[in-house]
């Protein structure tokens, strides 16, 4: 039953990631499709009983960074494709050689024997697991996050600004 | 799985179906009767008019017929799907809020919450953070300068609120120690002595007994008041209901988003207005109104009040409905807070909408935080 | 549980998708998404292994992952921005000033 769902959330992804890569006309739509994904994604994580990261995923992820770009697509009124001369097809065969490299290397870890799942204690995966060891074993990566989110800040507006004056 | 699908026809009939026509009914009856005035009662069946209570379905007939039209240069596919990204999170988040506690029939563990999950609060947040879209997108897919300026403000106040949302909750969660809203639902359950603080103190050894029934319900809104305020405001703004309405707003930008949208298009955004209202209620009711729990008197004094009376399952059927009457009128109670703060207050600026989410209720959730965490740890110590 | 070789399949293609998107297309807003794209990727990939091995330090890694890519997408938004202001496009080959 969980696997069907994974099939079907698979599906989702696959299908949003392919609609926000090849859409070359709306870039709205192509930030919908990653959407799509994002949300998807979350459900994937939910499956793999990581509920903290998924609902994560949906609220950080699809509810506040595709918002940004969405923002940032509407700010700027991108409406009209800008892409008149055609790609080089060269590139565009390299691009596919890439990609299907990367894939095959991907799928070649599948050939290593992973064996069972290891037994998880209840409550893996929660927010009180994963909250106790980001406050205890990794306190200093969380302080050191928000160091970095200060400097994102204060970045992103001083790009942002109109003038520094 | 049968319990399932009668949990889940349950709350959508009664929340969808009853409570929708008549909260748009109330809308126009109670802004009438504080603005003095009969309000509308037009509307009627072979001339019997009962107080105007057949408008919403001659509203829904309206809607109905309404040409239903794109604008020029509009994209279509994404012109529809706005409506239905809106209403989707409003009844996704209708899933995890119990409505009623635990109640054994024999060897039958009736849980009346659709899907009771550990992490209840965070699926709320999540869902919600979703609706953001349906606004975005209904403003960019209209061609039009109206509606995009609409999309805007609505995008940025959505996701500032978010944010103070969670936050201001945050104490519940310290208070409480779970996320999950059941638990949260049966915590609140019993009731606490107010002067109770003077013996953890060490003041006195223990509290005489004649005052010992000054006591309250151990609700959300006794244990945290400044979060109840944050949030309520923060799930207003959050969900564009007035007085924080700018992306709507009918005087300045000529409905915002709204603005190309007709007949049951409209329609959509118009129940899914209508839909978060209730669900604003369930949320506030359970995490601090006390859910479906009866003041002063718990689960196990009113069925050990009528089981020996009437047996164990009558009397377990009575508590399981005067949980869900309770529950019920606690969101009815919540739904008239909302209409009488949207008829009151008038419309905030955008500017003064951003300054408060982000100059005052932001660092007020923090102090909020703050004090909860020294309060809760300074008890904890203390016991 | 779902089979970890499924779920690195999974975390493939998106991962080769992803590339391909930011190699592939001159619109400079999908090119960041398709950053995201390759991010998502890994996080799966972390995930996955983090069930299969019952440790959470793979999910701690997400979270971080997720923190920082949240900072880069506002960082690289705003250069987006000022870039779209001084050169009227978003076309990444109009940015090729350095370029010998």
């Amino acid at each position: 039953m969980s696997l069907l769902f994974f099939y079907i959330f698979a599906a989702i992804a696959i299908a949003g990631a392919l609609g926000m890569v090849l859409n070359t006309r709306n870039t709205v739509a192509s930030a919908l499709s990653l959407v799509l994904t994002m949300v998807a994604l979350g459900g994937v994580y939910v499956l793999l009983e990581a509920y903290l990261i998924g609902a994560l995923q949906i609220l950080v992820y699809a509810g506040a960074i595709v918002v940004l770009f969405l923002f940032v697509v509407m700010l700027l009124n991108l409406r009209q494709p800008d892409f008149s001369p055609q790609r080089q097809r060269v590139t565009k065969i390299a691009a596919a050689v890439i990609g299907v490299l990367v894939l095959l290397q991907f799928l070649q870890l599948i050939h290593g024997a992973f064996g069972a799942p290891a037994a998880i204690p209840e409550g893996f995966g929660g927010y009180r697991q994963v909250g106790t060891a980001l406050f205890t074993d990794y306190v200093l990566a969380f302080e050191a996050t928000s160091l970095l989110l200060l400097a994102a800040m204060v970045g992103a507006v001083i790009l942002a600004k109109r003038k520094i004056d | 799985m049968l319990v399932v699908i009668i949990k889940l026809l349950f709350i959508v009939l009664v929340i969808m179906a009853a409570f929708l026509p008549i909260i748009t009914w109330v809308e126009r009856k109670q802004s009438a009767v504080m603005q003095d005035r009969i309000g509308a009662n037009r509307a009627d069946i072979f001339g019997i008019r009962i107080l105007g209570l057949f408008h919403p379905i001659a509203d829904v007939l309206k809607l109905f017929t309404k040409e239903d039209f794109v604008p020029q240069g509009a994209n279509r596919v994404l012109h529809l799907l706005a409506p239905v990204i809106a209403m989707v999170p409003a009844i996704m988040a209708m899933a995890v809020i119990p409505y009623g506690g635990v109640y054994r029939f024999g060897d039958l563990e009736l849980n009346l919450v659709v899907a009771d999950i550990d992490w209840g609060m965070l699926y709320i947040f999540a869902v919600g953070s979703l609706a953001t879209y349906g606004a975005v997108i209904a403003g960019w897919a209209s061609n039009n300068n109206w509606s995009l300026l609409g999309a805007m403000r609505a995008s940025s106040q959505m996701i500032s609120y978010e944010v103070t949302m969670g936050l201001a909750v945050v104490g519940i969660f310290m208070v409480f120690g779970t996320l999950r809203l059941p638990e949260m639902a049966v915590f609140q359950d019993q009731t606490f002595r107010l002067l109770g603080f003077v013996e953890l103190l060490g003041l006195v050894e223990t509290l005489p007994i004649w005052l010992d029934w000054i006591r309250l319900p151990m609700w959300g809104i006794f244990l945290q008041p400044l979060g109840f305020i944050l949030f309520l405001t923060c799930i207003m703004a959050e969900n564009k209901r007035p007085p924080f309405d700018a992306p709507e707003g009918e005087s300045e930008i000529v409905s915002g988003y709204h603005l190309e949208y007709s007949g049951m298009r409209f329609g959509l955004f118009y129940t899914s207005e209508f839909l978060e209202i209730p669900v604003i209620g369930m949320i506030v009711t359970t995490l601090f109104l006390g859910g479906w729990a009866i003041p002063f008197l718990s689960q196990e004094t009113i069925i050990g009040f009528i089981s020996p009376i009437f047996g164990e399952g009558f009397a377990t059927a009575v508590c399981m409905a005067l949980h869900v009457g309770t529950f019920l009128l606690k969101v009815i109670f919540m739904i008239w807070l909302q209409m009488t703060i949207r008829w009151t207050l008038p419309r905030f600026r955008y500017d003064q909408i951003m300054d408060l989410c982000w100059k005052m209720i932001l660092p007020l959730s923090i102090v909020n935080i703050l004090a909860t965490g020294a309060a809760v740890l300074f008890i904890r110590g203390l016991q | 549980m779902v089979p970890i070789e499924h779920a690195i399949a999974l975390s493939g293609i998106l991962f080769a998708i992803g590339t391909v998107g930011a190699i592939t297309r001159r619109n400079l807003i999908v090119v960041l998404m398709s950053i995201e794209l390759m991010l998502n990727a890994v996080n799966l990939a972390l995930v996955a292994f983090s069930r299969l091995w019952g440790n959470l330090d793979g999910q701690i890694f997400v979270l971080m992952v997720i923190v920082v890519a949240a900072a880069e997408v506002a960082v690289g938004l705003g250069i987006v921005i000022s870039l779209f202001r001084n050169r009227e496009s978003v076309n990444v080959e109009d940015v090729s000033l350095l370029k010998w």
